[in-house]
């Protein structure tokens, strides 16, 4: 290739990319906190303190939604920008997205702080994998072309890969990253397959030329085009652990260590749900939107039912909540089914709730599970309301928000979720994910009335320890749940203004 | 001409008739050097080297799992080096912004390479 070609190459991409740093500065700085931790740490040896890389990790994860709020007044002020040759595109849905994972990489990193003591684990690679992996998740949420999405895609579940088997004295860790690899590899495949066909189709993969390209085209003959759709709906809802795609996910959620599974509940669904409707809703919806919404729809209708019945019978609370957040997964999925502006908003209320939640809930059970990480059963939960009421409490309040009461994050998350179906005309839709609700309802009573109804006064209950780093994030999780369902509006706004969008790069 | 289907498949025809010389050459030779040859067997002739180093055991032996950190960073550094050559053609076209990126990029796997010193990987011990 002579340099006259490349020239030409460059001339036709509009010249060398000029990146604003500034804009991407979240992803900047959650990489480069992952990067320079694990530098620092290896460099210094064992001369820092203990709490030093936990402290770090929420440092860089408070600095990254700092540049959120200020990107966020900047975006609405300026209009959405597309960023480094249109690979990158900024709106306030991606700005949410990002200040979603931020908020869960300081939950996680407290969790964390709590459990590696506990387990007498050590290093700041846990810490480190963390970072990077909400750094590949805010690419994902703000991926403006698929080879960047897919990127980000893998750098998040490459990260998650580790982290799951990263507790290696427990065979159930190592056994649920190998399955967790083996499956994440699977959708990876599919989902490039898919890439693979949409770009054969379209001929590009920016997600702005594409929806142009399919505005201003018909093509006739649909088949590489329906099959990447249908490709790339695989390898999202592998991601997102919807049914019939779920089989990892009890699997994986109940060996992997009890804070990387809540991580992996609410950060690896966040930015997978990002990047499920920046491709199907915004690049995808208007042209071809009567061709995956059915789709979406079964997979809908199977998360939220095979969930919530699956749920019900679980009698370990790890699987229990991983079946659970199969459920929840389908109420998203109803959000990403309407297609339309307030399902999208609808479906970023519930991430962030469902951040909340599931944090919380699995940071209950990382404290009960005890060292060792081992004490899941529904019987280990036995008497937990005398021994320790606040702890009991905490629960009971995360499993009714999951359940969807009102006062919480989960009814409001819910009802935006069902309104939005039964605004797009899905009545039946609706009807089914509310009888699913009702229906996980009963499991999330289950654990409630084992913790203060069985078991004898007189049982001798082993002690729970709650180190403090572990109380702040469940603070901190139950002041999301709450906050959220009784003055939701300030989140409701932010979440109703933060509508996508697809900039064209500039020429 | 008219048929692009026949078109496709003249282009073809000289890969075939390609193809089938390099059998015809490859068959000829062979069996020339078959019909000259002298053919006296010996035990020394079928060893994998034959002036070489006697080979011991079969090929599923067990290599030292340390290997496997080797193993890595020569992929680190390999990849490392896909991506510098091509770079490294057309500096002048990239100008600043190309090495500033190049050398982000060559810092962050030094940085890989200082937590793989600290953590003693490379030590042999």
């Amino acid at each position: 290739m002579t340099a006259a070609v490349l020239q030409n190459v460059l001339a036709s991409v509009g010249g060398l990319p000029s990146i604003e740093f500034s804009s991407v500065a979240p992803s900047i700085i959650l990489a480069l906190g992952g990067v320079l931790l694990l530098t620092v740490v290896s460099v210094t040896k064992d001369k820092l303190p203990v709490w030093f890389p936990a402290v770090w990790t929420i440092s860089a994860a408070v600095a990254a939604l700092c540049t959120v709020f200020r990107l966020w007044i900047r975006v609405g002020k300026w209009g959405n920008l597309s960023l480094i040759s249109g690979a990158v595109g900024l709106d306030r849905f991606s700005l949410f997205v990002i200040g979603t994972l931020c908020v869960s990489v300081v939950m996680g990193a407290l969790l964390l702080e709590g459990y590696l003591r506990r387990e007498d684990l050590e290093g700041p690679e846990w810490y480190v994998l963390l970072l990077l992996a909400a750094a590949g998740g805010t690419t994902m949420a703000a991926a403006n072309d698929l080879i960047v999405l897919f990127i980000g895609l893998e750098i998040l579940s490459i990260a998650v890969y580790i982290l799951s088997a990263m507790h290696r004295r427990r065979m159930s860790s190592l056994e649920s990253g190998l399955k967790y690899f083996i499956h994440g590899a699977f959708a990876s495949a599919f989902l490039l397959y898919g890439i693979a066909m949409v770009y054969g189709a379209t001929g590009s993969t920016n997600l702005a030329r594409i929806s142009t390209f399919l505005a201003d085209n018909v093509i006739t003959q649909n088949g590489l085009m329906l099959g990447g759709i249908a490709l790339m709906l695989v390898g999202f809802a592998f991601k997102v652990a919807a049914v019939p795609f779920h089989q990892w996910a009890p699997d994986v959620y109940q060996g992997a260590p009890t804070p990387v599974s809540a991580f992996m509940a609410a950060a690896v669904k966040t930015a997978a749900f990002a990047g499920m409707i920046r491709v199907f809703v915004l690049a995808l919806g208007p042209t071809y939107r009567d061709e995956w919404r059915p789709m979406v729809l079964a997979l809908a209708v199977l998360s939220l039912l095979v969930g919530s019945v699956m749920a019900l019978v679980q009698t370990n609370v790890k699987r229990m909540l991983a079946y659970s957040s199969i459920g929840h997964a389908g109420f998203i999925l109803v959000a990403v089914h309407s297609s339309t502006a307030m399902g999208t908003s609808a479906a970023l209320f519930y991430l962030l709730s469902y951040t909340f939640m599931v944090m919380g809930s699995f940071g209950v059970v990382a404290v009960v599970g005890r060292k060792g990480d081992g004490h899941h059963q529904l019987s280990d939960y036995r008497g937990l309301g005398r021994i320790r009421p606040g702890l009991a409490l905490a629960f009971t309040i995360f499993l009714l928000a999951q359940a969807g009461v009102p006062l919480t994050a989960g009814f409001l998350s819910k009802f935006y979720v069902i309104r939005s179906a039964i605004d797009s005309g899905d009545t039946a839709l609706g009807v089914v994910a509310m009888l699913a609700a009702v229906i996980a309802a009963f499991l999330y009573l289950r654990v409630i009335v084992a913790m203060y109804f069985e078991g004898e006064p007189g049982d001798e209950v082993a002690p729970v320890k709650v180190p403090a780093a572990v109380s702040v994030a469940i603070g901190i999780a139950l002041a999301g749940t709450l906050l959220l369902g009784i003055v939701p509006d300030p989140v409701t706004h932010a979440a109703n203004e933060a509508t996508a969008e697809l900039v064209a790069p500039r020429r | 001409m008219s048929n692009p289907l026949s078109d496709l498949l003249r282009s073809y025809l000289a890969v075939g008739l390609f193809a089938s010389l390099g059998f015809i050459l490859v068959g000829l030779l062979l069996f020339l050097s078959w019909l000259v040859r002298p053919s006296r067997p010996q035990a020394q002739k079928y060893i994998s080297y034959e002036s070489g180093v006697d080979p011991v055991g079969d090929m599923w032996s067990q290599s030292q799992v340390r290997y496997y950190i080797f193993a890595l960073l020569f992929v680190m550094f390999d990849v490392e080096a896909v991506f510098i050559f091509p770079w490294a053609t057309r500096v002048e076209l990239y100008g600043v912004f190309g090495l500033v990126e190049m050398l982000v990029f060559i810092g962050i796997l030094l940085l890989g390479l200082v937590y793989a010193w600290r953590k003693g990987v490379l030590r042999w011990a």
